[in-house]
């Protein structure tokens, strides 16, 4: 590899060897310094340059002050290259502006989330609208892609909710014995265990688990599809997306949901009186015969439907935030994310609407 | 004699059972320019991404520049990495970045460079693929498909590399456009004297650039030679593959 040589005679500078990135980047010497610090030049010859790339061009050009040098020996393909420069257009190229300003953010905040909610509702109609087409073409109805999103959503999440379940029981057991052996209450454990974990700690421990699990791969899924270009290609081909791509993932997961709340609670109960066994010397006989009498059946019935709810909003929101998806990397992150955190805090939220609406239901007289 | 930019000894490659390349040599010496034809799935770009190291044949040695590809020092490894181009088939560009970004990273990564002098060499590169510097600011996704592949050539010249890999850089181009590609590649061979190894479909491409030709076929080099040799050799492939150019000779 050669190196890129400036000799200075009596006014004229002479380069010569290789001018390209690579050889200035390697050069010991800085030849940009030697260039800059070139006092008042009269001539340049750079016939004994062997190779000169655009990089060098530049810096030669910005040497000169953006003019031609008034003596210049120079071979025809240098020239060649020196030209492309010259004849930039001076205009600077347009910049893309990354950043936004606070006032831009929160605007842009604002109508981004009442376009999604928009969103939410148009794309709920259309589930309805195609419910109702389905009703009338049942040959229609996507099946394959139902059962694959329970395989995928429902079944091999049994395994790790299985797990969560039996270890939250557990901790909880655990502690509640504690707290109620001081008071002597010991009995009050499997109320506390029941009417907490049916009705409240299962549908939304088993939300946050599949959100994160299903909601994010729904959303990343349907992201990819549009960056892609698969969506537009499917309905070119005439096949309705919210009926191919959509409805199966809500319905599995509005079916899915519920099932895998009554799983997950049951393995938090089962954990819950393995430390009950542990702590107060409950047998599990006692622990499960009691807990009929101690949990109202209204709360099964409460925990399955929140199950469901929460299953439709998770795979309505990701699908909703998949669709929009702007087709590039960036946005594709930045989407599941919103996905899988819009989805937990709307899970929350419409909690509290259950609690409160079913305040008078399934509480021990 | 000097030694090969590339040089491809015995490359056997697969993708699971399917043999792509069987016993393959390939040798481009240093300032040749060789278009890589072939049929369609007949492993040109699988040639390609061994010759970049982002796929290792099965069996057979890849050496770039007289130095193995899988150096295992990441030093080393970059250097060499920094003295090739490559234009993806797909154009692969930065989905969140713009334009003008795509074509600055490769020269951002030297550290080397100022932005005044970076921007200036955005706006050559722009100007080389006949760019306007208004679409500097468009992000990938806002691009055509002919300006994809330009700003992905753009971007595969920005350190203007001494071996350039071309996958297809003629695709979804316009006559006119994929002619000035042409001259564009012939001038800067002749100033910066670099290698290039591209495919293509496009006789006219090979013509204009009166390029070396090498023929894959028969999961091998099948020839490698000027246009003349190649189009004197007897075999289907290169029957069917220059028929038309013969056709049009004839007339
Ligand atoms: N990732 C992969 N996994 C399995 N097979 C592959 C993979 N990539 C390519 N192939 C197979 O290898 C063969 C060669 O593919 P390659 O992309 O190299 O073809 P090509 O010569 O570039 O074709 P084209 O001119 O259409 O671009 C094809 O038959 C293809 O099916
Ligand atoms: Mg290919």
């Amino acid at each position: 590899m050669g190196t890129p040589l400036l000799v200075q005679n009596a006014g004229e500078v002479s380069l010569s060897g290789t001018w390209t990135l690579v050889s200035l980047m390697a050069s010991d010497q800085d030849p940009r310094r030697a260039l800059a610090a070139l006092g008042q030049v009269q001539g340049w010859n750079l016939l004994g340059v062997e190779r000169l790339d655009s990089a060098a061009a530049v810096l030669l050009w910005r040497t000169w002050g953006r003019r031609w040098p008034e003596r210049l020996e120079i071979s025809p393909t240098l020239r060649a290259t020196l030209e492309r420069v010259a004849d930039l257009p001076p205009e600077p190229p347009a910049v893309r502006d990354y950043r936004d300003s606070l006032v831009g953010r929160v605007g842009r905040l604002t109508l981004s989330i009442l376009r999604n909610m928009l969103g939410l509702v148009e794309l709920y109609g259309r589930l309805v609208l195609d419910l109702f087409f389905l009703c009338r073409h049942p040959r229609d109805i996507p099946w394959k892609e139902f059962s694959a999103n329970l395989y995928k959503a429902g079944a091999q999440a049994l395994p790790v909710s299985a797990l969560v379940g039996f270890l939250i029981g557990i901790t909880i057991s655990y502690l509640s014995a504690l707290q109620l052996k001081t008071y002597g209450a010991d009995l009050f454990i499997v109320n506390i265990l029941g009417i907490s974990i049916i009705r409240e700690l299962g549908p939304v421990l088993v939300a946050v688990l599949v959100a994160g699990r299903s909601g994010s791969a729904m959303t990343a899924q349907i992201g990819v599809m549009r960056v892609t270009e698969e969506i537009d290609a499917l309905s070119t081909l005439g096949v309705s997306r919210t009926i191919r791509v959509v409805l199966p993932k809500v319905a599995a997961l509005t079916v899915a949901m519920p099932l895998l709340v009554v799983w997950s609670s049951a393995s938090a109960l089962l954990g819950g009186a393995l430390a009950a066994f542990w702590q107060l010397d409950f047998s599990f006989n006692y622990f499960f015969s009691m807990l009929p009498k101690a949990v109202p059946i209204a709360n099964l019935w409460i925990g399955l439907a929140k199950g469901a709810v929460f299953g439709f909003l998770i795979a309505l929101l990701a699908c909703q935030f998949g669709l929009h998806v702007r087709p590039n990397t960036e946005s594709l992150s930045m989407r599941t994310t919103a996905s899988v955190v819009t989805a937990i805090t709307l899970v929350i939220i419409v909690d509290a609407v259950f609690a409160i609406f079913t305040r008078n239901l399934g509480m021990p007289s | 004699m000097q030694m090969p930019v590339i040089d491809m000894q015995g490359i056997w490659s697969q993708y699971r059972e399917v043999v792509i390349h069987k016993d393959l040599s390939f040798q481009v010496q240093p300032g040749e320019v060789v278009s890589l034809v072939g049929g369609s799935g007949s492993g040109k770009t699988t040639l390609l991404r061994e010759i970049l190291g982002l796929l290792r044949p099965t069996r057979g040695s890849v050496r770039l520049f007289g130095t193995d590809l899988h150096d295992p020092d990441p030093i080393r490894q970059r250097d060499i990495r920094r003295r090739l181009g490559m234009l993806f088939q797909q154009g692969a560009l930065f989905s969140a970045l713009s334009v003008y970004d795509n074509i600055a990273f490769p020269l951002r990564e030297l550290r080397f460079l100022d932005e005044d002098w970076i921007r200036e060499l955005v706006l050559l590169k722009l100007a080389m693929v006949e760019l306007e510097p208004k679409h500097a600011a468009l992000m990938p996704a806002e691009l055509s498909g002919g300006m994809i592949k330009r700003v992905a050539l753009a971007r595969a010249l920005a350190l203007e590399p001494e071996l350039l890999l071309l996958d297809e850089p003629t695709a979804g181009l316009d006559p006119v456009r994929s002619q000035n590609f042409v001259q564009l590649i012939k001038e800067l061979q002749r100033a910066i004297g670099f290698t290039v190894v591209l495919v293509t479909h496009d006789i006219d491409t090979i013509y204009g650039l009166g390029s070396d030709v090498a023929v894959l076929a028969e999961q091998r080099i099948l020839i490698q030679g000027s246009l003349d040799q190649v189009v004197a050799l007897d075999h289907p492939v290169i029957h069917q593959f220059f028929e038309n150019h013969r056709n049009r000779s004839a007339a």
